[in-house]
């Protein structure tokens, strides 16, 4: 099962929208809700991170029996240094962000804390690509 | 504890989705800052914050918090109470501070998360 969203920069609003699609998706194929809660947090915080730095972005979602994979890729500046970027604490967000409730550095390590599997990668000036895997099955 | 025994105990008043008031309430988390909010594992859990917007909502949605109490009188608005109606989350405003109501709290034996 393939669906595609596309983001907006700067558009808090609608900021979880896809995130909250997703979330609809998955509960009428009866996944379980721990793992449907580690994937939208994941999504969302991903989406909010397109929302947040980018000027556009779109999140592709395949579903399978066996995982779910989200892969979220934005123009926009780019990461200069992911390392630094996967620090919990380490932000670039703009007041506007913070304001939002967002910004804290908490992100990126977050997405991969609720991940089974997780990748990153950027050019700057051009983009970032992040990959989302998550088993379906409980363990 | 149920949400109607604290909302009973504490004041504040019910915005929407009463039907949510007989959910358990376990923990609280007090915070503006939702990169926070999105880190905890704890279920029934309800949320204390002076961020009213859209996105304290879309939190909530996706945590699967049962409730959000708004404290220092701040103001649901009409896209807020639409999205928790489509999520069952029950919006409540209270007038005082978030200090004085996580005391409140903390007193009725709702936990910390840590």
């Amino acid at each position: 099962m393939n669906f595609e969203f596309k983001v907006l920069g700067g558009d808090f609003v609608r900021a979880g929208n896809a995130s909250s699609q997703v979330k609809k998706i998955l509960k009428q194929l009866n996944v379980d809700a721990s793992i449907i809660k580690r994937i939208v947090v994941a999504l969302y915080e991903g989406e909010v991170n397109i929302v947040a730095h980018a000027y556009s972005g779109v999140i592709k979602v395949n579903i399978d029996t066996e995982r779910i994979l989200l892969m979220l890729d934005d123009s926009g500046p780019g990461i200069p240094d992911i390392g630094l970027a996967m620090q919990p604490g380490f932000s670039t967000a703009s007041p506007i962000v913070r304001e939002m409730g967002f910004g804290a550095g908490m992100g990126l390590p977050n997405i991969k804390d609720n991940s089974d599997e997780f990748s990153i990668s950027s050019e700057v000036g051009k983009g970032t690509h992040l990959e989302i895997l998550v088993n379906l099955k409980v363990t | 504890m149920k949400l109607e025994e604290l909302v009973g105990h504490v004041g504040g008043n019910v915005i929407c989705c009463k039907e949510g008031l007989n959910k358990e309430v376990e923990y609280a988390f007090a915070s503006d800052l939702m990169s926070d909010v999105l880190t905890l594992k704890n279920e029934n859990l309800v949320l204390i914050t002076g961020l009213a917007n859209i996105q304290a909502v879309r939190t909530a949605e996706m945590s699967d918090l049962s409730a959000i109490i708004f404290v220092r009188n701040k103001r649901v608005s009409e896209d807020m109470i639409r999205l928790a109606q489509e999520n069952g989350i029950v919006l409540i405003e209270y007038p005082g501070t978030m200090f004085r109501l996580s005391g409140m709290l903390y007193n009725l034996g709702v936990k910390p998360v840590y």
